[in-house]
């Protein structure tokens, strides 16, 4: 029989999030595929989670889960782990993601492992890929814990496809305990970037630390608008003020894969490696010759931003105007 | 009010962390440490909510010898004791380990709220915070960019995928913070001859009640099977600008018919 797959659905901004599908594509492809979602979600979220193989979604849209943050989840989460003992579940690293992934790894004693690349099931042992410290090592890990072996995913580690299935919907009872009522969600604010978003932009331009004020990333916008991509930036200058944290790319910001990254100003930290390594294209602009970027870069240019960067925009502009 | 604050002492920014390929861990021993400036953040949050309310910052640390000068440089900020957990029977913990022996010693203080760091700026697994705050039994609050305390209420921005959520809970709670919450103060020297006379407990695995089933390489659930390097990118090319660094980007993108 095939192994049991967990996958917890995540659903923002009004949609299931697109590593919950990455995440089913490969479940389905590694055992049986079987979904989780928790609170309100959109009309269509269960056929969606169906479209990419899941064949049976365990359903509750008790508002408890949206008002109240990570304990009504960790609750029925592991009651029900406990009483199906799906060989693998899976969560994103996100946000509720990583809570719920640390609480039932506490609470069933059963470890769990961070920042999954890959995995493969054999025997109901579990070999987990991870691309540790920002890409330049990949290690493998393995859960000793006998039960369900609960994984962290990395966004974009798998590519999505739909693998229609006809789903059960089992709906979840509700939980009742006053004491999963304790971490309250008052308000929910959205923050909503300038210009083109990071998420799906086929041309990502970035700056960091070297590019040392918030009104010098008018150049990478500048930039950005000729190649018709979105800008992003590492934890150094998100942490400095100088642009919002929606635009970090990192392994605490967002993963990026487009056709075409330049790094500007950025050194190469392991945290900024993490979330844009796997760029088909990676272009460098840096001042120091032994930054860690252009052990990466398809195309690197020792030098000074300010001057390789207005050059740039020119020579766009005027090839364009041609 | 007290708070304790989970701080790692990491190997120092400088120094490219290698993995030692037989060990299967991180090569710490030898290598120049400093408090993890992610954990700086987590002490600046504890001190200043106590600089406000009142109360006390212990700082608590686990890791070899080498982390007594990230010890020393949290006293120097500010923090008023600190504990260390120091055993060879500690190394080699995976995630629920690190929780496991950091929650037996939170249990043995009085406190009100626990600080963390989203994620230590060396690992990045991002769990130890929530498998903390289960094991103790208290309210997660975490990825907080803004934390505000109001009597026995405590109420956080926390940081989404779309913007941020105001969560809010009572007393005791974790909470673990963004690198971003704040600018953590440098020690002045008043603050380093102070740090000199202040107290750092020292605990072994044995003084916590965890036995090699539950902590050190031996008790980790999660093993690491292989250490291995990534295929390599291929190398690509790389100039230095003689002036024509703009126009020799273009050149390249026009290769690739981006333009």
């Amino acid at each position: 029989m095939a192994d049991l797959i967990w996958v917890y659905g995540e659903v923002v901004d009004e949609k299931i999030t697109p590593t919950t599908l990455e995440m089913l594509t490969k479940a389905s492809e590694a055992g049986t595929a079987e979904a989780i979602l928790l609170g309100p979600a959109p009309e269509d979220a269960v056929s969606t989670l169906a479209q990419y193989g899941a064949s049976k979604v365990y359903r509750s849209a008790d508002a408890i889960f949206r008002d109240y943050v990570t304990l009504p989840a960790l609750d029925v989460v592991a009651g029900m782990i406990k009483q199906y003992s799906p060989a693998v579940m899976l969560f994103a690293s996100s946000y509720a993601g990583r809570d719920l992934a640390a609480g039932l790894s506490a609470r069933l004693d059963c470890g769990a492992i961070s920042d999954v690349g890959d995995f493969v099931l054999k025997d109901g042992s579990v070999e987990a890929t991870i691309p540790a410290l920002g890409g330049s090592y990949q290690n493998t890990s393995t859960l000793v814990s006998s039960g369900t072996k609960i994984l962290l995913v990395r966004p974009k580690s798998f590519e999505p496809k739909p693998c229609p299935q006809t789903a059960a919907v089992e709906e979840i009872p509700s939980p009742s305990d006053p004491a999963i009522r304790k971490a309250h969600m008052a308000d929910r604010v959205t923050v909503k970037p300038e210009g083109p978003q990071l998420e799906g932009s086929s041309v990502v331009i970035s700056g960091g630390r070297g590019l040392k004020s918030a009104e010098h990333f008018e150049m990478l916008r500048q930039l950005a608008e000729l190649l018709g991509g979105a800008v992003g930036a590492t934890r150094a200058a998100v942490d400095a003020g100088w642009v919002p944290y929606a635009m970090q790319v990192g392994q605490t910001g967002k993963t990026v894969k487009p056709n075409l990254y330049i790094a500007c100003g950025i050194s190469g930290a392991v945290q900024h490696l993490a979330g844009m390594k796997s760029s088909k294209t990676i272009i460098a602009v840096n001042k120091d010759p032994e930054a860690p970027i252009f052990q990466f870069a398809d195309l690197g240019v020792v030098g000074d931003v300010f001057q390789v960067l207005p050059q740039l925009i020119e020579e766009i502009k005027k090839r364009k105007s041609r | 009010m007290n708070v304790i604050v989970c701080a790692k002492v990491i190997p120092a920014s400088s120094v490219t962390i290698e993995i030692d390929p037989a060990a299967k861990c991180m090569v710490r021993k030898g290598v120049p440490h400093e408090l993890d400036p992610a954990a700086a953040s987590a002490l600046e949050e504890g001190l200043r909510l106590v600089e406000k309310h009142g109360g006390t910052v212990t700082m608590l640390t686990m890791g070899i010898g080498d982390a007594t000068v990230g010890i020393r440089n949290a006293l120097a900020m500010g923090a008023t004791s600190a504990i260390h957990l120091f055993d060879d029977a500690l190394a080699g913990s995976d995630t629920l380990g690190t929780a496991k022996a950091l929650a037996a010693a939170i249990k043995k203080e009085p406190f009100d709220l626990v600080i963390c760091a989203s994620e230590a700026s060396d690992s990045y697994s991002g769990i130890v915070p929530g498998q903390i705050a289960e094991l103790l039994g208290i309210v997660p609050l975490t990825f907080a960019k803004e934390i505000t305390v109001d009597g026995k209420k405590i109420k956080i921005k926390r940081q989404s995928e779309t913007g941020y959520d105001v969560v809010e809970t009572e007393l005791p709670a974790l909470v673990s913070v963004t690198s971003g919450i704040n600018e953590p103060r440098y020690p002045q020297l008043k603050g380093i001859m102070a740090a000199k006379k202040k107290e750092i407990k020292k605990y072994t695995a044995a003084d916590l009640g965890l036995g090699p089933d539950q902590v050190g390489a031996s008790g980790a659930r999660e093993k690491v099977l292989t250490v291995g390097r990534p295929p390599a990118r291929q190398a690509g090319k790389k100039i230095t600008d003689e002036g024509e660094g703009g126009k020799q980007i273009a050149d390249f993108l026009a290769e690739l018919k981006i333009i």
